[in-house]
């Protein structure tokens, strides 16, 4: 058969692999180099989450708790309490707010940048309009500039437009983005001409090919540009510190800095390390949860 | 069903011609094969005929009506492609009533002309699987059910069998060409091998270069092929082309006569044409092959080498069994007068 025939996930076979050795794997470990492997491995997962784990230990006592050193290694009994309290009241706006906002703004950026990069490599691959190569580069020319360099001029912008402290003020300065639209162009680029000939002669109407046949092969492609932007939406900080002011519009990630207390104020430690770690659970969800799409968008497509 | 008629049809990309006015009539339900070698320009012709490349220059009507201007599916014509084309997110029964879809038929009519077609085809058992689950040749078959079901009036190929294997290409082959006789639909097929050609054509084109050397019957074109191309290019193992002279009246290869010219052919250089499998073996013969390399295939052999009197290389094929003693044996052969094709040294055209 033909190499397209079994792409999908299959055993590792390596080559040159006797048929007597143990089961196949990208290399093969035995004996103490595989507990030592296994040691090393579980080390590092160690050493990466213990501040997390910190921040749950923190999240659970009360302040004098923290306050007192040596600092507490196990879990208290205020997780009730401590997360109520962030959720319900926070320090300046309930936490379910701010999840709310962040929640909307990464899934309107995710989404936003999603449908116009699609859009736009649309155009760029199966259009021929004066310009189009000009268009191209200058999009990818536009990778180079991060959101911070063109703050102020966006800002100007989006206060011009009176959009402060609103959730289109939030998502629209961001959604435009010359990544995704360039691998979206070099994914539609892998899609044999043949296809779009094919569609052609079938009748199909240029956004028809969009909608029935690029659409639904680009899901895993989809999927996994979803997961890196929610991400990148989620963890926005300078563009919502500097847009929101009024609290109830604040973003989860800023929000943690502006529960820090000003001056001589007491910082509620145990709460702002509940909201910390409910900051961290719907990007873990929604890694999780889309893991295989992910992992399969980044390794191959269906051709 | 229908005709379909080429006006002088030329191709240019920006100012390279790449076809130079390529003219025919083909009659309803007739398979005409365009056969030649890749950069030829067959494969841009059919996309002309099937509205995927604009057309320079000419007509191209279809059932009578100039179609230089509609859109491939307001031509009626469906086209198979050399890597199927199939669309890999959907199903088999997807695939095929894809087209029907758009044109906006009920779904009840859609099933019942997918199934007749996946009948047709032995597709019935795989309705529901994706094309990444199929094998090279049913992959093809789904490929012409998409064709079919839509009930075109042409089907245009375009190299439909060379991603097949050699054993898959010949039963696909014969299926392609049984199909199309029992539905009788007008077919413009593209091949670069000749085999195909002979074997599946009505009648076919040989192209060069962006020029059809010869429009004609399969067995029309190798009995008496137009041109030199033509000649070398249709037939397997191909023609042997060697410098002779008519000289009074006779041909001559060096020193060897080879029998009375054809009548009306003045004296001068000519291109001697001559098919392998029409050389003989003759004891008394001039023409003496020293063999460099025999093939023997079983049914006949392959003798590969030169004649005494020519410098170009030579070949015969011998009819069964014939056993060399290698390299450096000599074997004399007869052509029959009557096998020999004569073409003008210049102009590559036939003379007799």
């Amino acid at each position: 058969m033909t190499a397209t025939h079994d792409i999908g996930p299959g055993p590792a076979q390596p080559s040159g692999r006797r048929a007597a050795e143990p089961p196949p794997g990208m290399v093969e470990r035995r004996g103490a180099s595989l507990w030592l492997t296994h040691a090393l491995l579980i080390l590092g997962v160690l050493v990466v989450f213990f501040p997390i784990w910190l921040a749950f230990v923190a999240s659970t006592v009360t302040q004098p708790e923290i306050a007192r050193p040596p600092m507490p290694l196990w879990p208290g009994d205020r997780f009730f309490e401590n997360y109520r309290e962030a959720l319900l009241s926070g320090v300046n706006v309930p936490v379910a707010t701010m999840l709310l906002n962040s929640l909307v703004m990464a899934i309107g950026i995710a989404v936003g940048k999603i449908v116009i990069s699609l859009l736009s490599a649309f155009a760029i691959v199966y259009f021929r309009f004066p310009g189009r190569t000009f268009f191209f580069w200058t999009i990818f020319l536009t990778l180079m500039l991060p959101v911070e360099v063109r703050i102020v001029p966006t800002y100007e912008v989006v206060a011009g437009f009176g959009m402060l402290n609103s959730y289109s003020g939030l998502i629209f300065p961001l959604i435009a983005s010359a990544t995704a639209t360039f691998l979206f162009r070099q994914f539609f680029l892998t899609i044999p001409d043949e296809l779009a000939e094919a569609a052609r002669v079938d009748g199909a109407k240029p956004m028809r090919f969009f909608w029935d046949i690029v659409l639904p092969m680009s899901r895993t492609n989809i999927a996994a540009l979803f997961v890196i932007l929610f991400i990148y939406g989620w963890n926005q900080y300078l563009w919502p510190l500097l847009i929101t002011t009024d609290p109830s519009m604040n973003t989860i990630v800023m929000g943690i800095k502006q529960m820090f207390p000003s001056g001589d104020d007491i910082a509620e430690w145990p709460v702002i390390m509940a909201t910390s770690i409910l900051a961290m659970i719907p990007p873990v969800i929604v890694v999780v949860s889309m893991q295989k799409l992910f992992i399969r968008g980044l390794v191959d497509s269906e051709k | 069903m229908a005709t379909v008629e080429l006006r002088n049809i030329k191709k240019r990309f920006g100012k390279t011609e790449v076809i130079h006015g390529v003219s025919t009539e083909i009659d309803d339900g007739e398979f005409i094969v365009i056969v030649g070698p890749s950069g030829c320009g067959k494969s841009t012709l059919l996309r002309m005929v099937a509205g995927l490349e604009s057309v320079s220059d000419g007509e191209i009507r279809i059932d009578g009506s100039r179609v230089n201007e509609r859109e491939p599916m307001e031509r009626d014509i469906a086209m198979v492609f050399q890597n199927y084309a199939l669309y890999p997110h959907m199903t088999v029964r997807q695939n095929m009533g894809y087209g029907l879809k758009i044109a906006g038929t009920p779904k009840r009519q859609i099933a019942a002309k997918v199934d007749e077609a996946a009948a047709l085809l032995q597709l019935s058992d795989y309705l529901d699987r994706r094309p990444k689950a199929l094998s090279g040749g049913q992959r093809q078959r789904v490929a012409m059910g998409r064709a079919i079901v839509r009930e075109p009036k042409v089907f245009l190929f375009d190299e439909p069998l060379s991603n097949l294997d050699a054993k898959l290409r010949v039963q696909m082959r014969l299926e392609i060409k049984e199909l199309q006789e029992r539905i009788g639909v007008t077919s413009l097929y593209v091949t670069h091998d000749q085999v195909e050609a002979m074997t599946m054509a009505d009648r076919m084109i040989v192209m060069n270069a962006g020029r059809a050397e010869q429009i004609g019957k399969p067995l029309d074109v190798y009995e008496r092929p137009a041109t030199l191309f033509a000649a070398q290019f249709i037939g397997s193992p191909s023609m042997n082309v060697l410098d002779g002279r008519i000289e009074a009246g006779e041909m001559r290869l060096g020193s060897a006569a080879l029998g009375p010219a054809p009548a009306g052919l003045p004296d001068g250089p000519v291109k001697l044409g001559l098919r392998p499998e029409h050389a003989l073996p003759d004891p008394d013969s001039p023409l003496r092959l020293r063999v460099r390399l025999s093939e023997p295939l079983g049914a006949n052999t392959l003798l590969h080498g030169q004649l005494d009197q020519a410098e170009a290389p030579f070949t015969a094929c011998l009819a069964g069994v014939h056993r060399t003693n290698g390299s450096g044996e000599i074997i004399p052969l007869r052509v029959a007068p009557e096998a020999i094709h004569l073409f003008s040294p210049e102009t590559g055209d036939r003379l007799n």
